[in-house]
Order: structure tokens, then C-alpha cells, then sequence
């Protein structure tokens, strides 16, 4: 495989190994009376990233889990390079895997735990010491190897742990909400640290995190899960610009959900006629899904009232209140201060709009 | 006027004390003098039968004109070769006593620890039954115990023989209140299931998790439950009592009838030895909270 490297330590780790495929073929997760995940089927490309974003208790853990060899699944075939690895246990599967939790090893030192791995596998003392250096470095933590966990900060910490995780080269890695637990500056550091490491690696990649931001600017591709299965996978700007379904249009983004009437390609929404993005449910009522940025003000068009409007650094979002009482999300210009209480009127911008069946 | 100028937040809110602390709020520490009080009472409590002890085994025959000669002839006579045969019973109970203690720290290693990892890492729902199961021998005065021991002791001694060391299946059920404590304290400080997890998605099968990554981290309530399982050992009569065993307690109440100076000279140092061991483990603990302290 090629991949850019940074270090010529990396050089070694990089052509060493490339990624995987990965197939999750119909697997079923059953709990006792509950059924976790009702028949995934997921494909991922060798080298790919794709974030597994839902809410809690969507299936997304498992999901991860079920690969990893931590839970057992009830039904489907879980296949790694082809082989099917349903009942392999979780030592043998050759994969790295970062946990949400700091999952240290509290009484090794950095350089002990990121070793561990490679002492499983009962390489030779030299080449464990140079490899863990070199994944040390990877993550830019070659000067703490002597540190123990509880030295180190939360970020740090979960730094070592994907060093230790990719020390062993696995197939592919596994990272479950690695960032959740640290705040929101390192999260972003980290994020793009994970990034660039997986993108030089070429290792194949499974994300979980239920932050959406965090999903849509790591992933190659987004597979958005609902109630333990998969609603969408695709590209962030897929899922952005044309989701499958309401619940992706509203949990991918902020969606106004509005009441229109779909006849044929054409949604009418307020009195506005747009097109209908992808394909809609049978003519008559239906509810649109509109971001707020495809929203503006005018001087004429739908009068409302201003809610309450709020600073957000580059823009600003601002909630207006219709006349039949229905809110709705305006994204705007930073420079424009709509005030409480004040009467605007609306447009909607011409781009195609989502829409499913109205709910009874 | 003072009163007519103060504003609505002067008079309804407590000025703070130099401390920072208001008026209302409660400390959750007591005071140093009430600590040292607390020590010094306590202090004075645990010593005055100490001393009354050692002032005793230090006597030397019986007071002339109302003085007390003082020596350490009582310590030189227990260790005289000459008296070997007279204390030949204590020094066997003190080896039955550490035999005892070395088979039930065994159990409580082989039985009760992989029982609690075990709970721990794959049914952590049972980690209340089985405390219940662990606490139920303090809630059962030992001479209830022993009642129930009798009759199970004779098909012991059918299959074993009448050894002390036999009392260590009794000992082991009167002690696991006090072992099970500081091994869960343990497990619950330390993530025993995300750990495990991490080791195995490493390539570690499980006996290398339980050596390599569990039972290090559980060093702390392993040792004090032992050290507290030895304390324990040491301090039980009723049962070695009662199934007629020579240990170190029934050996003390024996010799005390024709020696009571050698009999309290062995309770000096059994009480050393237990306040040993209960140092080592406060020392154990507070290294833990040392090194949490500098993360």
C-alpha cells in the first residue's frame, strides 16, 4: 500500500501492513427479551473510516463490540479479509481497539503498556522496545514512556492508548467514543491527530461516537443507526444534502420539520414550490425536512415574529415563530441582529427538499 | 443610619468567615482538637491495659515493704531450654495457629478471590448475593457456629484425622466477612472489566489477563485481606475451643493457670505482631492514595 509518511520510524508500521476488508453480513444481537441489532450489513473498503453515529442505545456499541469479538452475535457472519471471524475469540482476531473508558494498564508504564501487545505475541524484547517507541512517536508521546497512566493528562492518555492499540498492527481498529470523556479543545486535537495517524496508516477503521461533528469530519463515510440497525451509510455530504429518512434528515444536522403537500416532484411548503430531493412517499401530506440555511430573510414573504437569536461565533441562528405558531431555525450572517419580538419575513431558498409521510 | 443605608444583600446574607467558609455550612472533617481528643482518649483506652501488661511481666517475685522489684527474668525464662518441656504446649499452639493461618489464607486466595473476579467480570449482577453470602458469618455469633461445626467436624475428622490444621475450613467461613472487604474496596477502584477487555483485544488470553493485568492491580486488596485473615486467625479461641485443638488462644488460656506472667508475655507479642500487620496495611493503603494524589 502507499501511504504519505512522516517519520521514517512510521515508514516501518505503515508498509508493514495494510487495511482490511470488513463485511458485516445480517448480524443479530439478541439480549434476553431484547434484540439488540435486528440484521447489520455494513461492507468497509480496505484503509476506510466510517463513523457509526446514532443516538444512545441505538446499537452502535454493539456493532462494535460484535467486531471486535467482545459480544457474541446471535446471527450473520462478521467477515475480516474474507474469513469469517463470528467465532473467534477476541485475542485472535488481530484488532486494535481504543476504549471510551481510560483503559491504561495503571500499574505498567507507557512504554509497558504500549509493549503489551507485542509481548502477547511474543516478540522479542529489541523489536518490542523499537516498535513501541516508534508508535510512541507516532502519537508524539516519545518522551513519556517511563510515565505512568495516572501521570499522565486524559488526552494523553487516550493518545497511548491508540499507540498500543496500533503498535500490533492489526487488521483493522476499533474506537469507541475515544474522545468523549476529554474536553472540547483536546477533543478536537485528538480527533484530527486519530485522522491523520489512520489516514497514513491505511488501516481500515470503525468510529463510534454519538457527536455528530465529531462523525462528519473524521469519516470517509457516515453510517447512521436507529434502533439497531443501519438507516444510512454514506458520505458526510450525502448525508447532509440528501438523507434516506426523516430520522437522518433530523439527526444529521438541524432540520426545520414542517408540514407540506407533495405532489408528484414538487413539495409545496408555505405557499413555495421546491423540488423534491430523492424519492418521497405517495402524494398528499407529507412533512419536509428544511435546514436552516436554506431559510433567509426578505423583505417580503412568510411573516414571523423573532423567538430569541443566537451568537455562535461565524453565524448566527435565529428562531422565528410563524403565524400559525409553527418554529422554525434561521441561519444567517453573523452581522444581522434580528431582536426579540421584532416581525421578518422569510423565504425559502430553491434547492431540493427531503420529506417523509406525515406522522398519524 | 448604618441600617437604613445597607442594601437588601447585606442584611439577608451571612458574611463570610476568614476561612471562606459561611456560618451555616458544615465542615466535613472535625476539628484538630477534636481529633487529637478523639486519639488521645482512644490513645489512652487501647494503652493503660498495655502497660498494665508489661508492667506485670516485668514483676520479679512479690513486692518487699510494699517496692516492686522489676527484670526481664519472665522473658529470659520463656526462651530458657531448661522450661522447653513447660512450654512445649504454647509453641506447638503458635505453630498450629500459623499453620491455621497459612491454610486459610490459602482458601480465602483460592476460593474466595477467583470467585469475586469471576462475579466481577462475567455475572456483576451477583456482586450483591455474593456479598450477602460473604457477610452472613459476622451476623452468626461464633459459638452458633461452632454448634453447627461439631457434627460436620467428626466426618472432617473421618476423612482427614483430628488436625489442627483442620480447623482452617472453619476459620475460613468466620474470616470471609473481613476478607471479602478490602478485595471488593480493591475491585471497585480499579476497571477490572474495561482492563480485562483492553488486554484481551491485545492478544491476551485469560490466564494472562488474570496474572498480567488483574491480579497486579488488586496487590493492595489481596495483601490486606490476607494480613486481615492472619489477624483474625490469631484472635479466634472459641472455635479451637471447642473442637478441642491446640492453637496459640487455647495454649495462653492453659499455660495462664500455672504461669500467668508467660501467658501475658505472649499476648504482648501477639498483640505486637496483629499491630504490625494492621500497619502494613494502612501503609499499603495510603501508598494507593499517594499515587492517585499526583495524578
Amino acid at each position: 500500500m502507499t501511504t504519505t509518511t512522516r517519520t521514517a520510524a512510521m515508514e516501518t508500521t505503515t508498509t508493514a501492513r495494510g487495511g482490511a476488508t470488513v463485511e458485516l453480513m445480517n448480524v443479530v444481537k439478541d439480549y434476553a427479551g431484547h434484540r439488540a441489532l435486528t440484521g447489520v450489513n455494513l461492507s468497509m473498503a480496505p484503509g476506510e473510516f466510517i463513523a457509526l453515529l446514532g443516538p444512545s442505545g441505538c446499537g452502535k456499541t454493539t456493532v462494535l463490540r460484535a467486531l471486535s469479538g467482545l459480544e457474541s452475535i446471535s446471527d450473520g457472519r462478521i467477515l475480516i479479509d474474507g474469513g469469517d471471524v463470528a467465532n473467534t475469540p477476541v485475542n485472535r482476531r488481530d484488532i486494535g481497539m481504543v476504549f471510551q473508558a481510560y483503559s491504561l494498564f495503571p500499574h505498567m508504564t507507557v512504554m509497558q503498556n504500549v509493549e503489551f501487545g507485542l509481548r502477547m505475541r511474543k516478540v522479542d524484547a529489541a523489536a518490542r522496545r523499537s516498535r513501541a517507541i516508534e508508535a510512541l512517536e507516532m502519537v508524539g508521546l516519545g518522551h513519556l514512556g517511563a510515565r505512568y497512566a495516572h501521570q499522565l493528562s486524559g488526552g494523553q492518555q487516550q493518545r497511548v492508548a491508540l499507540a498500543r492499540a496500533l503498535v500490533t498492527r492489526p487488521r483493522v481498529l476499533l474506537l469507541d467514543e475515544p474522545l468523549s470523556a476529554l474536553d472540547a479543545k483536546v477533543r478536537v486535537q485528538l480527533r484530527d491527530e486519530i485522522r491523520r495517524i489512520q489516514t497514513d496508516l491505511g488501516i481500515t477503521t470503525l468510529f463510534v461516537t454519538h457527536d455528530q461533528e465529531e462523525a462528519l469530519a473524521v469519516a470517509d463515510r457516515v453510517a447512521v443507526m436507529r434502533d439497531g440497525n443501519i438507516e444510512q451509510v454514506g458520505s458526510p455530504e450525502d448525508l447532509y444534502t440528501q438523507p434516506a429518512t426523516s430520522f437522518v434528515a433530523t439527526f444529521v444536522g438541524l432540520s426545520n420539520a414542517v408540514d407540506a403537500e407533495l405532489t408528484g416532484d414538487t413539495v409545496s411548503v408555505f405557499g413555495t414550490m421546491l423540488p423534491l430531493l430523492g424519492t418521497g412517499p405517495e402524494n398528499g401530506q407529507v412533512t419536509a425536512f428544511i435546514r436552516p440555511e436554506d431559510i433567509s430573510f426578505a423583505t417580503r414573504g412568510i411573516p414571523a415574529t423573532v423567538v430569541v437569536s443566537s451568537f455562535l461565533g461565524s453565524l448566527r441562528r435565529t428562531q422565528v415563530r410563524l403565524d400559525d405558531g409553527t418554529l422554525l431555525f434561521v441561519q444567517h450572517d453573523v452581522r444581522m441582529r434580528p431582536l426579540t419580538g421584532e416581525t421578518v419575513h422569510l423565504e425559502l431558498d430553491g434547492r431540493p427538499v427531503a420529506v417523509s409521510a406525515r406522522a398519524s | 443610619m448604618t441600617v437604613a443605608n445597607a442594601t437588601t444583600t447585606d442584611l439577608i446574607l451571612p458574611k463570610p468567615s476568614s476561612r471562606g467558609v459561611g456560618p451555616r455550612s458544615f465542615r466535613v472533617e472535625p476539628s484538630r482538637t477534636t481529633r487529637t481528643v478523639i486519639l488521645g482518649i482512644v490513645g489512652i483506652f487501647f494503652l493503660v491495659p498495655v502497660f498494665g501488661m508489661v508492667e506485670f511481666a516485668l514483676r520479679v517475685g512479690q513486692p518487699v515493704n510494699g517496692l516492686q522489684t522489676y527484670g526481664f527474668s519472665h522473658f529470659v525464662a520463656v526462651f530458657d531450654p531448661v522450661n522447653s518441656g513447660t512450654y512445649s504446649v504454647l509453641f506447638q499452639g503458635i505453630v498450629n495457629s500459623l499453620g491455621i493461618c497459612a491454610i486459610t489464607v490459602a482458601i480465602v486466595l483460592a476460593l474466595l478471590l477467583p470467585t469475586m473476579i469471576f462475579v466481577e467480570l462475567k455475572f456483576p449482577r451477583l456482586r450483591r448475593v455474593l456479598e450477602f453470602i460473604c457477610i452472613i458469618p459476622v451476623t452468626i455469633p461464633s459459638i452458633v457456629l461452632v454448634v453447627g461445626f461439631v457434627p460436620v467436624y467428626s466426618v472432617v475428622a473421618g476423612i482427614f484425622g483430628s488436625y489442627p490444621w483442620t480447623m482452617a475450613f472453619a476459620v475460613g467461613i468466620i474470616v470471609l466477612p473481613y476478607a471479602y472487604r478490602p478485595i471488593a474496596a480493591n475491585l471497585a477502584a480499579v476497571e477490572v472489566v474495561i482492563l480485562s477487555e483492553a488486554s484481551r483485544s491485545l492478544g491476551a488470553g485469560w490466564s494472562s489477563v488474570l496474572w498480567r493485568v488483574i491480579l497486579p492491580n488488586l496487590r493492595r486488596g489481596i495483601l490486606a485481606s490476607c494480613f486481615i485473615t492472619v489477624a483474625v486467625v490469631l484472635g479466634e479461641y472459641t472455635i479451637a475451643s471447642f473442637l478441642s485443638q491446640n492453637t496459640f488462644q487455647t495454649a495462653l488460656v492453659l499455660i495462664q493457670h500455672t504461669d500467668p506472667y508467660v501467658a501475658v508475655i505472649f499476648s504482648l507479642f501477639a498483640l505486637l505482631f496483629v499491630f504490625v500487620l494492621l500497619i502494613l496495611i494502612g501503609r499499603l493503603g495510603s501508598g494507593g492514595r499517594r499515587n492517585r494524589r499526583s495524578a
